[in-house]
């Protein structure tokens, strides 16, 4: 494939020759897609990247003449100007990061658990339970999330479970306190020490930062492993049958235990797929909407906003587009640098010989 | 490696004419939409044609807008159509930006500032026939620059309602319905029981705000440029409503199972609500058999206060034919008309000229009219809607938080966003 594009290049360049044509069919075939990339994908992220350096107000086109550049001032204003608009994006970032720091572990464990499962040969029924593991990936995420509220109302099947186990529940998705200080609270600290307290970080005190996921976020993190561990459970499993059982027995043969077979075999061969698991996960962590959309629209508190839904929020309702674009590619920033690092972390294991 | 080199120019060249490409549609696109051509969505009507856009609360409210409009055209011989939208701020944003917006739609106070700041708005409050009849201080919450930009549709304002039977069962007459504070802790202690709270009403400002005003307490000073929140009045009536929670007799909806106040007065987990008279439909659809009354807000330190919420009839600035849509919201706004709506979906109505016939209609909501001589509308500097939902989200930890606190932060940020407004 590779080659013929290069051939087809040098005649290109060449203007010459038999198979000059050849290059104008194929601009011809490859033209929809440029179309399509450049009219949907290149022309929203230049207008994007255009509108959060720019003091457009949304009306009209972000490029007529009437708007003007403002340099970082989006930006700056953003993660330095210690107002609402820095408070704001303060809290969200801490919700979303305890958010993405409690899910993508544990939806990788539990889908890797998943696919293990599922895959052993003695088990029966394991169709059954490759399609009940993965049916909530295929429910909308706004249906799951309707029906999470129900569970998780004050008065819903959640909390009336526990009363029957004499335990009363929270009022979930009404509920601000972060579980880690709920956690303290119970330790007899209702106060952070000073030293968190005064200091702050993009307007939120670390005490707050340290506050962890309110509890109407830590149902939207049960929420998240539930409905994704199933389609990483299917990339796993597609991965663990590509691992032929020769490797397996061959290692059986040298006298490994089970999960010595496990840490030194089968998880060392599905390293691309841990790769690939866990960055699909850091993105549609990071990118989190529908179900704050759907579910809490950023409340109670604050504590379930997040950087994307911010970035709706401030520019369709407080029409600030300039600073929902910052906030857009703070985000993107975020998502890239968090992807390299993990690259690097993974690699860096690679060389060590995992 | 030579055949990855040569593929550079190719990939350089695919990605130029992407650019390029992505250029001219941008020119075509998003500058200057032929008339009748419609990329910002479902809302455009071709040219000539006037397009309304509404935020339904129902079938209710679309059915007699729809008719008022169909009758409209009918009169003037100009089309025009009714569309509901699903997320208004949304969709009025899309428009604006696409440079073309319906002609009439819904403003809220909330979004009114952001609009008239970029020049979405058409200002047309002057050439209004029937703008000495509107109520003074909704013309203040749609005034901009002295400037009124658009005709307030309707009005609500908030009072206190009470469950009759609970109230009966509690062995309280009608002399007890509460004029002071105090009553009020009374009656919700009185009105509680092991399955019921006395009271409840949302964690906002939107609700909360009414023991502000009636402390003499509010956001915004009458200079419209100077933030007053934190102040004693204010912290007074965040601690009564404090201590309502301290005592039980008072609880947030979603401490009791319920969504808003109306939801947790209908299902009985709540023997009073301080609620508009959007409450009067929810319940006739939602909870017919809940029998209740409504009063007057009782008085504070200061005396009685209360608040009111309102949206007007906006006509957007790239409107084809702005005449037109003037008079289509003359006829919308219109005493007989207003009336209509009145007795349709349950709004009040706007204009002086209909008050008494709306009293008489529905005696029954007579204490949401005259609550309308002492309330207090919503802030409208731009960025003030930002602040308020910033407060909403302290005001709902209340029970166990700081009150001066919470005062002093909301304090500081709308006093940023009044200099920023300037």
């Amino acid at each position: 494939m590779s080659t013929q594009r290069a051939v087809l290049a040098r005649t290109a360049s060449r203007g010459s020759g038999v198979r000059g044509r050849e290059a104008q069919a194929g601009w011809l075939f490859v033209a929809p897609v440029i179309v399509l990339l450049g009219l949907f994908l290149v022309l929203p992220v230049v207008m994007a990247a255009w509108v959060s350096v720019s003091d457009w107000t949304g009306r009209g086109s972000p490029f007529s003449a009437e708007v003007d550049f403002v340099g970082t001032q989006n930006y700056s204003e953003l993660l330095f100007g210690g107002g609402l608009a820095t408070q704001d994006f303060g809290t969200a970032l801490r919700n979303n990061s305890w958010y993405v720091l409690l899910v993508v572990p544990t939806q990788t464990a539990l889908s890797l658990f998943l696919a293990i499962m599922v895959n052993r040969k003695w088990l029966r029924g394991s169709s059954f339970f490759r399609t009940a593991f993965y049916f909530p990936s295929v429910t909308s995420s706004v249906a799951i999330t309707v029906l999470f509220l129900f569970l998780f109302s004050a008065t819903g099947v959640v909390n009336k479970v526990l009363q029957a186990m004499s335990v009363s529940g929270p009022n979930w998705f009404a509920d601000p306190r972060g579980v880690l200080h709920v956690l303290l609270a119970w330790l007899g600290v209702e106060r952070g020490p000073a030293v968190l307290t005064d200091h702050a970080v993009l307007g939120v005190s670390l005490w707050q930062w340290l506050a962890g996921p309110s509890v109407a976020m830590s149902v939207l993190i049960l929420m998240a492993v539930f409905t994704t561990s199933g389609t990483f459970m299917l990339l796993f499993l597609a991965a663990l049958q590509h691992i032929s059982d020769e490797v397996d027995e061959a290692a059986m043969m040298d006298g490994t235990t089970a999960w010595q077979r496990f840490r030194f075999v089968t998880l060392p061969m599905l390293r691309p797929t841990v790769f690939t698991v866990m960055t699909l996960g850091l993105i549609g962590t990071w990118q989190v909407f529908d179900q704050i959309y759907t579910g809490t629209q950023g409340g109670p508190g604050k504590t379930t906003v997040t950087p994307a839904y911010l970035s709706y929020t401030a520019s369709f309702q407080s029409q600030q587009w300039g600073r929902g674009a910052a906030i857009a590619f703070i985000l993107f920033a975020i998502i890239i640098t968090m992807t390299v690092l993990q690259r690097r972390v993974i690699r860096g294991r690679d060389k060590d010989g995992l | 490696m030579s055949t990855t080199m040569r593929r550079l120019p190719a990939t350089a060249a695919l990605a130029a004419s992407a650019l390029a490409l992505a250029a001219c549609s941008g020119g075509g696109g998003f500058d200057d939409p032929a008339p009748g051509e419609s990329p910002g969505g479902a809302t455009d009507a071709p040219a000539g044609e006037l397009a309304v856009l509404i935020g339904s609360s129902g079938d209710a409210e679309t059915d007699a807008v729809t008719a008022a409009v169909e009758a409209w055209s009918a009169e003037t011989g100009v089309t025009a159509s009714v569309t509901v939208a699903s997320d208004l701020p949304q969709q009025l944003s899309q428009g604006f930006a696409a440079g073309d917006p319906p002609d009439v739609f819904y403003v809220s106070t909330d979004h009114l500032a952001g609009w008239a700041a970029n020049g979405s708005l058409h200002p047309y409050g002057d050439q209004l026939a029937n703008v000495e009849d509107f109520h003074d201080s909704l013309r203040e919450n749609f005034t901009v620059d002295d400037q009124l930009v658009c005709a307030p549709k309707d009005f609500s304002t908030l009072a206190l309602v009470i469950n009759t039977d609970a109230w009966a069962e509690a062995g309280l007459g009608d002399d007890d319905v509460p004029t002071t504070w105090d009553e009020l802790a009374d009656v919700a202690a009185a009105l509680t029981t092991d399955s019921r709270v006395g009271l409840s009403f949302g964690p906002e400002y939107q609700r909360i705000g009414v023991f502000m005003a009636q402390a003499g307490g509010g956001l915004v000073a009458e200079d419209g440029t100077t933030a007053i929140v934190d102040s004693p009045e204010n912290l007074a009536a965040l601690e009564y409503v404090q201590q309502l929670m301290t005592d039980g007799v008072m609880a947030y909806p979603a401490d009791v199972g319920a969504g808003w106040g109306g939801e947790a007065f209908g299902t009985g987990a709540a023997a009073m609500t301080i609620e508009g008279n959007w409450i009067v439909g929810a319940l006739r659809n939602d909870f017919p058999d809940t029998p209740y009354r409504v009063v007057e807000l009782p008085a504070g330190p200061a005396g009685k206060g209360t608040l009111q919420f309102t949206n007007c009839w906006g006509i957007a600035a790239d409107s084809d034919s702005p005449d037109a849509a003037l008079d289509l919201v003359e006829h919308l706004t219109s005493t007989e008309q207003q009336i209509e709506f009145a007795s349709a979906f349950g709004v009040m109505p706007s204009v002086r000229s209909a008050a008494e016939a709306f009293a008489a209609e529905f005696p029954e909501q007579e204490a949401f009219i005259t609550s309308a001589d002492f309330a207090t509308g919503m802030p409208t500097a731009e960025g003030a809607a930002e602040v308020i939902s910033d407060f909403n989200a302290q005001l709902e930890g209340l029970a166990n938080a700081d009150a001066s606190e919470v005062l002093a932060s909301v304090q500081a940020n709308l006093q940023a966003a009044l200099d920023a407004a300037g």
